[in-house]
């Protein structure tokens, strides 16, 4: 049991509107690893972490956490599944009505009937770990853009989470506080043996603790594979996107029309 | 001509779609309250929506029953039946503008800022996130909210009731020199408990339900855009008078029109 993946994701396909976002992305995330998933911005990371949690339903294809399928749960056992999940969210999303500190205990609250000074103690716990245990006072509005994701970061680890989804746990902070996320995210995992998904465009620190790889591209998985082995892939294709060259074959731009033929266009249309 | 029957009846399924789907948000975060915890969030909403949108009832109670009561005065007089003030005064309230106007006040006050405040934390992914730690907004978020100002229309509808019929005594009586005992005793002599206070009440429940029903729904449906959250916002303000101005003619019709 222990060797199934956690997480199943077999055959998705997914459309908003005419755009079709996942074509077939099938993928396996291990129990109590590190797996990172790449790709360019746009490609619907944000998209799969939200497919997976069933904030969204795929038009095909199944998600299946511990051998359930998400899609199919009903409301009450997916609430109830969620409990063992976290999400930290791309824009942090925390409750403007909560300071730092109920926003982190949040989650302690409403599924625990810990005593006040064990939640207290837990959810300083996590602030040191972002180190933000002195802005547990503020209001949302008053925190920066750096400091709300860590804020968000550590109301996702409030209840130690089988599995923690980070979109762009990176994103926005000081070359200080990236170092100490990095070894936060390493250290839940080793320590509590959590199993977590990382979108992230920090190719090298993600590199640096993913167990294991996958690279999306034009809704479907371009390439996978540990660190190592993406490391030395010679698909042009990934190599471009893992040593970060701008030329190459996969595109920078959103799909258009050539760019001569769209500035020479003059006054046709916007 | 047949476009124009597609979209016709395409409007209608939207519409239809629209009611079911309000319809089973209304049922789900209905159900969703009784708890410690949700207490304490019905009592924090409760200040939000009713305690907060308590002045502006007040203030306009009380102007509306010193209108009243010039106005009828000045009518009544030329009948000789200025004795009748108070009745006038207390049965117009009681009956249709407390509950109405204070319904108006209530969309306006708080119905905008309800759809503003649960759209926001739509756009902001709140909603989202909160789902995501396993806590359905609908229990969470809407449920108070819905309570509280089913709970609070008719209280404020109370407190306008009140204030108004003062507003009135004010006027006829220290202003225009009415003999005070004639204004209360034929208040009293005509006014019904359960035929004018119990059915200014119900209609009180009926637009407090419906008020606060199209405010959170509104909020809930947006399209989580800084538009979407403004359209959504009119649109609380514009259904909600039009749904409590309509209701009032149907309740009234079947409540004091002979209709049953
Ligand atoms: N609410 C939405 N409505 C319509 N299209 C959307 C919506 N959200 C995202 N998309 C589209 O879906 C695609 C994938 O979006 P997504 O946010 O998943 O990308 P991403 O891979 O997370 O990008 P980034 O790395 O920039 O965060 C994008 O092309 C975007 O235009
Ligand atoms: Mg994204």
């Amino acid at each position: 049991m222990t060797d199934t993946p956690l997480v199943e994701v077999d055959d998705l396909h997914f459309s908003r509107g005419d755009k079709e976002i996942f074509r077939g992305v099938s993928m396996r995330i291990p129990r109590g690893k590190i797996t990172a998933i790449m790709g360019p911005s746009g490609t619907g990371k944000t998209t799969l972490l939200k497919l997976i949690g069933a904030q969204l339903a795929p038009d095909a294809g199944r998600v299946r956490i511990d051998g359930q399928d998400v899609h199919a749960l009903s409301r009450k056992a997916l609430f109830r599944l969620r409990r063992r999940m976290g999400m930290l969210f791309q824009s942090g999303a925390l409750f403007s009505d909560l300071d730092v500190f109920e926003n982190v205990a949040f989650p302690l609250r409403v599924h625990t009937d810990l005593p006040e000074p064990m939640i207290r103690d837990l959810v300083l716990m996590k602030l040191q770990a972002v180190g933000l245990r002195g802005a547990r006072h503020l209001t949302p509005a008053e925190l920066s853009g750096g400091m709300t994701r860590r804020v968000a970061l550590a109301r996702a680890i409030a209840l130690d989470p089988e599995l923690i989804l980070y979109d762009e746990p990176f994103v926005g902070q000081d070359p200080i506080s990236m170092g100490v996320l990095v070894q936060l995210v390493k250290r839940l995992n080793e320590a509590l043996g959590l199993t977590a998904v990382v979108v992230s465009h920090d190719i090298k620190e993600t590199l640096s603790i993913a167990d294991y790889v996958y690279v999306i591209a034009d809704g479907q998985v371009m390439a996978e594979g540990t660190p190592a082995s993406l490391d030395v892939e010679r698909d042009p294709r990934v190599s471009q996107f893992v040593h970060g060259e701008p030329d190459g074959p996969v595109p920078f731009h959103y799909p258009a029309v050539d760019f001569y033929r769209d500035i020479l266009d003059t006054g046709r249309q916007r | 001509m047949i476009p124009r029957v597609i979209a016709l009846g395409r409007h209608g399924c939207d519409l239809l779609e629209a009611l079911g789907r309000s319809g089973l948000f209304l049922a789900q975060s209905a159900l969703g309250w009784p708890s410690r915890e949700g207490l304490y969030l019905w009592l924090r909403q409760m200040h939000f929506v009713g305690v907060l949108s308590l002045a502006i009832v007040l203030v306009s109670g009380l102007f509306i029953g010193m209108v009243l009561a010039l106005q009828g005065y000045t009518i009544l007089i030329d009948f000789g039946a200025e004795q009748a003030l108070g009745q006038m005064v207390a049965l117009s309230l009681l009956r249709e503008l407390a509950p109405v106007v204070a319904a108006l006040l209530f969309a306006g006050r708080a119905g905008s800022a309800l759809t503003a405040e649960i759209g926001l934390m739509k756009a902001t992914e709140q909603l989202t996130s909160m789902e995501m730690i396993g806590v359905d907004p609908l229990r969470r978020v809407v449920a108070p909210r819905l309570w509280a100002g089913f709970v609070s229309l008719p209280l404020l509808t109370v407190g306008f009731s009140v204030v108004g019929i003062y507003g009135g005594f004010l006027v006829g009586v220290e202003w225009l020199g009415l003999f005070e005992g004639s204004y209360w005793s034929n208040m009293q002599a005509s006014v019904d408990f359960i035929a004018d206070v119990g059915n200014g009440m119900l209609k009180s429940l009926v637009f407090a339900l419906v008020v606060t029903w199209i405010a959170v729904f509104q909020g809930y449906d947006l399209i989580p855009t800084s538009e979407g959250i403004s359209r959504a916002t009119t649109r609380t303000v514009v259904y909600s008078s039009l749904a409590v101005l309509g209701l009032d003619f149907v309740l009234t019709a079947v409540m004091f029109g002979g209709l049953s």
